[in-house]
């Protein structure tokens, strides 16, 4: 099962359409780590919203994701898990501990927009995630 | 009543699905069909990976008109070596998150291991609907 990555400006968006097989993840995996770096991309956001279950696996693959692009200079929003998913993720005692999340696509992509308008504001890229408002307002 | 041979990883998703199917048949709620499927794709998952092939078996349950899922998950794998720190949050010989037996604990109602060095492992473990 192949997942559709579509680029919007700086920006990935992997849309996973169903449910993933470890061979699966590990190719999202490979692709998204090698794309950011083809489209020098500042931001990717995955969008799990018709993913059934997330399993160890899969939140590890996930994590792997985010810290993978992470030191290719872009960040991950991971958008779209649904309320049960999350019950399911918590009982496990999985977390997604660095990894930023968004409710949904929408959410994500403004996210993503906030950091970027306070990284053009320092005029730099930061490496360290700190909160856009923190940029923005050094002092405040 | 399923039995799903778990050979390959497309096998683990099949178990996850006719667990969902189940659930929905025997009228659970969505989060404990999401949890049910869960607890399905760990058990799964580590039949793959150290037993390299078993089986999951799925039956609906009746007792007094509530309806429950008994998930058996069997393989004759290497079996457990130490039980008592698999069932430990973060233990893991596979460098995993080590949160797959643990975690199925808590997502199901019940959970029993039952494992022979050399000789294999089996999973029993059962959601109830919620009343
Ligand atoms: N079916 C099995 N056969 C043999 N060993 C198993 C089996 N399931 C689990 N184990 C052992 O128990 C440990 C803990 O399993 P689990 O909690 O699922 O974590 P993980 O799979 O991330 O290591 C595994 O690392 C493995 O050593
Ligand atoms: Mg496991």
């Amino acid at each position: 099962m192949d997942v559709p990555v579509l680029k919007q400006g700086p920006y990935l968006i992997a849309t996973v359409q169903s449910a993933l097989t470890d061979a699966d993840l590990a190719q999202l995996r490979r692709t998204l780590v090698e794309q950011v770096g083809r489209y020098r991309s500042r931001g990717l956001i995955v969008d799990v919203t018709a993913v059934d279950v997330l399993d160890s696996f899969a939140c590890r693959t996930l994590r792997d994701i985010a810290h993978m692009t992470g030191f290719r200079g872009a960040e991950t929003v991971i958008v779209g898990i649904h309320a049960d998913l999350a019950f399911a993720m918590v009982q496990l005692g999985l977390s997604l501990e660095g990894v930023t999340t968004a409710l949904d696509l929408e959410e994500g992509l403004a996210y993503l927009d906030r950091k970027q308008r306070s990284v053009k504001a320092l005029g730099s890229r930061p490496r360290q995630s700190a909160g856009p408002r923190n940029l923005l307002h050094p002092r405040g | 009543m399923e039995h799903i041979p778990i050979r390959a990883d497309t096998d683990v998703l099949a178990a996850r699905q006719k667990g969902r199917a189940l659930g929905l048949q025997a009228g659970f709620s969505s989060i404990d069909i999401t949890l049910l499927a869960t607890a399905i794709s760990e058990l799964a998952r580590n039949i793959l990976l150290y037993a390299h092939e078993g089986e999951i078996e799925l039956r609906l349950l009746n007792e007094g008109g509530r309806r429950g899922i008994m998930v058996i998950a069997r393989d004759q794998g290497p079996g457990i070596v130490d039980i008592e720190r698999a069932l430990q949050d973060g233990f893991s010989t596979s460098g995993g998150l080590g949160l797959g037996l643990p975690g199925v604990k808590r997502l199901m109602d019940t959970f029993e291991l039952k494992s022979t060095y050399g000789a294999g492992t089996v999973v029993t473990a059962v959601k109830w609907e919620l009343r």
